[in-house]
């Protein structure tokens, strides 16, 4: 890819681009949230067309105007959310859309096929399961499957791990070592630098839409990486004070829930948060968090337990008596749950605040206008105009937004799910600290996450769940990584120290 | 071989601003050609024809005051449909709200007599509001109770509520002077003034006007319209975020039903002077797609209304003198929906050709 450059409204997404994908390599194309990664690859897959340059495969310029065009040209592409028909099973999702000789499908030399290729690259999955039976990395091998089955010699994966557990990520990366010995070429996409320098050849870099750097991996640093992609030394670690512990604010008994699949979620958990610390809650996902986090919100019911706030009994309460009990909530689902994207920025800045910017029935517009300006500048959300719809936000800005709405409404209890999951390293590290920031003003912080580094690193305490329950609580200062880890994967409990 | 050429098609960012003020224009132009075609079957030199639905419409007092007459009703559901709408409320029973306010309104306004027009032009308003928005409420509460789906409900209370017009008006309200099946002539005092002497301009349209501008101030102004909006965004993240979703959705629900109330209202008072079981020809159906096309926005709804109320009016004049088939002029009022729906789809949409 040469010279590649595409513009979205207001934006330069990609800037002169140039790429060479080798035979036979992972290429890492690496970037923060907005570097213009995945517009590239786009591009390639024939879902945007670049306003300039050209792109050539095997020396031999080609035109890729849609995904069809992409896919005979044999590239495919793993996007983040995965393009699988739920209520089909494997075999049928990997040859849905192939053309046949004849009217009847030969599903057994299909599947003989399927099952010589799964062999052959480690993709273990059966052909006949449903696509909803599947874990998700499951479903990340039907796609991979998928685009082997159509002959991809160029795979596209875009933030592949993402989703995926520790073992997931493992087996992912073997299977990607087979199909590099296949001769077959990988653009891996990600923003992180671990998985990067462990699985990939070559790297470029991506910065605001530009190549700032190609290298090989093997005369580069995780640290140089990081430098070249935020264009600074990023802190790793953050400073700390000691915690000044104040007043119980969350306090959770014996509290049970059902799962949307109505088995049970959440057995009997207990805990409680004070003011000035964060209480960490790790775990493999889904394990519960999801389910405690709506509980505490006003999102899910319990069936027994008690939560109480603020000394208040919130058990199975709205969610605007949860807010009015100045609680602060992130939630893990930005798009589902955290906001209304169709609508301008302003409206979600104050969606959760409108009802202080009353005349009688009426809303004061200019004054929440005021407001809205005010916070989105404070938190440094990037949006040409808050009139825009919020869906021309990045995911960056969009967790941003929901931050400054939170925060802006200074709450006594935070409950942060997932506050970085697929942010850059610039906005990770600002959440970070902002939530440091509050604890510091002697808020009491609950933070579900599932990066460990994340619960390491901010937690004063850190519980474990498994299966629904809570596997123990350690102090941060006394945390051994073993012990948590025996505890993730159900195999140690610890008692409260 | 390739048939057809092979589309991409792109979501705007932002819809575009300029085909937005161009698409109504450039739609009805193209719809308008399309159209000739069946005018030249039918016999009629198209331009002749055109000339004929224009000046149906607008061209005299007497067409143009008809064309506002027709305007009213379709005002009225238009914004009862885009109100739900806003909410993701899914009311397709505009016309069985209709009916029910009309049946309420006259009611009241039969044995209204001895009651000063002051006072009972607008109770018999508000009792016709009252009757649309309670026949709304049974959906409503189906839906958010049992979330039973409101297409269906709203759809089938359209047949429910009609044949109960229709039971009572040729049963035990049958009009004692006339024998036919319509209720008593209502009283006096109740009837809708007219406005524009010589004229069946009646004070309805200017009721629908002060409906539009009270849509407008709801959802451009209101903390309810806000909270509208963020439902029909996202009906989760708008309950996340603390906002009382059922009850919501119930007051829309009954404002929206109420609006379509007034609708029967405006023709009762305004038109008919008499309940009627022919009371409208399908405005609640009609304002579905005013307000789809409307874009659910206060002014576009009124302005839909009306480029509607101009075709229904000017097509049916074109009918009177040219003589071509009345078929055909409901045909080219859906060739201009259509190509309307169209243009609207390349404002939000890029679409281009390729190879």
């Amino acid at each position: 890819m040469k010279g590649i450059v595409k513009t979205f409204p207001g934006v330069l997404a990609n800037d002169h681009v140039d790429f060479q994908l080798e035979r036979g390599e992972v290429h890492a194309l690496l970037g923060e949230n907005g570097a213009g990664k995945t517009t590239l690859m786009n591009i390639l897959y024939g879902l945007y067309r670049a306003d300039a340059g050209e792109i050539r495969i095997d020396g031999s310029p080609v035109i890729l105007d849609s995904p069809q065009d992409a896919i005979s040209m044999k590239i495919g592409m793993i996007h983040q959310h995965f393009m699988l028909v739920d209520a089909m099973n494997v075999l049928d999702n990997v040859i849905l859309g192939l053309k046949t000789k004849g009217v009847i499908i030969d599903e057994a030399s299909a599947e003989k096929r399927i099952l010589e290729l799964a062999e052959a690259y480690g993709l273990k999955v059966d052909p006949r399961s449903m696509i909803w039976q599947l874990s998700v990395g499951e479903q990340q091998r039907v796609e991979i499957l998928k685009a082997i089955y159509r002959e991809a010699d160029i795979l596209i994966l875009d933030e592949p791990t993402a989703v995926l557990t520790p073992s997931e990520i493992k087996d992912l990366f073997r299977v990607l070592e087979r199909m590099k010995t296949e001769g077959k070429s990988i653009v891996y996409i990600s923003h992180k630098l671990e998985e990067v320098m462990e699985i990939s050849d070559r790297i470029t870099v991506l910065r605001a839409g530009r190549v700032v750097a190609k290298v090989n991996k093997k005369d580069t640093n995780k640290a140089e990486l990081a430098r070249m992609m935020v264009g600074r030394d990023v802190i790793f670690r953050l400073s700390k004070e000691d915690a000044r512990l104040g007043n119980t604010i969350l306090e959770v008994s014996g509290l049970s829930a059902l799962s949307d699949r109505k088995t049970v979620a959440l057995k009997n958990v207990s805990f409680a948060v004070r003011e000035g610390e964060i209480l960490g809650i790790a775990g493999v996902s889904g394990n519960g968090q999801r389910e405690l986090a709506e509980v505490l919100v006003g999102l899910r019911k319990a069936t027994t337990g008690v939560v109480r706030i603020a000394g208040n009994d919130a058990t199975n309460i709205m969610p605007r008596e949860i807010a009015d009990l100045n609680v602060g909530f992130i939630p893990e689902d930005r798009v589902g749950v955290g906001l209304v994207m169709n609508l301008p920025v302003l409206n979600n800045a104050i969606i959760k605040k409108y009802r202080d910017f009353s005349k009688g029935a009426l809303l004061d517009y200019p004054a929440a206008t005021d407001y809205a300006k005010k916070i989105v500048e404070e938190y440094d959300v990037k949006t040409p105009d808050i009139r825009y719809p919020t869906r021309t936000l990045s995911g960056g800005n969009l967790q941003k937004l929901i931050l400054a709405r939170e925060l802006a409404r200074d709450p006594r209890l935070l409950i942060a799910c997932q506050p970085t999951r697929g942010l850059d390293v610039g906005a990770t590290e600002y959440i970070r600290a902002k939530l440091l920031d509050e604890r510091s003003r002697g808020r009491a912080i609950l933070l579900i996450s599932e990066d460990l580094d994340e619960i390491l690193s901010l937690s004063d305490r850190i519980a474990v769940m498994y299966e629904g329950q809570l596997m123990g609580v350690v102090a941060a200062e006394h945390a051994n990584i073993e012990d948590i880890g025996m505890m993730m994967a159900g195999a140690k409990r610890m008692e409260m120290s | 071989m390739q048939l057809l050429p092979k589309l991409s098609v792109e979501k705007r960012l932002l819809p575009s601003r300029r085909l937005t003020v161009a698409a109504p224009f450039v739609s009805t132009l193209v719809a308008l050609a399309i159209s000739a075609a069946p005018i030249y079957q039918g016999g009629v030199n198209p331009l002749y024809g055109y000339y004929q639905l224009l000046y149906g419409a607008l061209g005299n007092k007497l067409a143009l005051t008809e064309t506002f007459v027709m305007f009213a009703p379709l005002l009225f559901t238009g914004i009862s449909v885009a109100l739900a709408f806003t909410c993701k409320f899914w009311n397709i029973g505009a016309e069985g709200q209709l009916y029910a306010g009309g049946l309420f309104a006259a009611f009241f306004a039969v044995y209204a007599t001895s009651i000063p027009s002051v006072v009972a032009i607008p109770v018999m308003t508000v009792i016709g509001f009252l009757g649309g928005a309670g026949w709304a409420a049974i959906p409503a509460i189906l839906k958010v109770k049992l979330k039973v789906d409101e297409v269906v409900t709203t759809l089938l209370g359209n047949w429910v509520m009609y044949y109960a017009v229709s039971a009572i008006l040729f049963g035990p309200w049958r009009n004692p002077v006339t024998g036919w099946p319509e209720s008593p002539a209502i009283a006096e005092s109740t009837v809708y003034p007219i406005l524009v002497p010589g004229s069946r301009f009646h004070m309805g349209i200017v009721v629908g006007l002060i409906v539009a501008v009270a849509y407008y101030i709801i959802i451009k102004r209101t903390k309810w319209g806000f909270e509208l909006l963020a439902i029909g965004g996202n009906q989760r993240g708008a309950f996340a975020s603390g906002i009382n979703v059922p009850r919501q959705i119930i007051l829309a629900a009954l404002v929206s039903g109420g609006i379509a109330g007034l609708a029967g209202v405006s023709q009762v008072a305004g038109i008919h002077f008499h309940m009627k079981t022919d009371l409208s020809p399908g405005f609640g159906y009609t304002g579905v797609v005013i307000a789809m096309v409307g874009g659910l926005n206060p002014l576009g709804v009124v302005l839909a209304s009306f480029l509607m109320a101009v075709i229904v009016q000017g097509t049916q004049a074109m009918h009177r003198a040219t003589g071509v088939p009345w078929a055909l002029a409901e045909v080219i009022q859906g060739i201009i929906l259509l190509c309307l729906l169209v243009g609207i789809f390349y404002t939000k949409f890029k679409v281009r050709r390729v190879k």
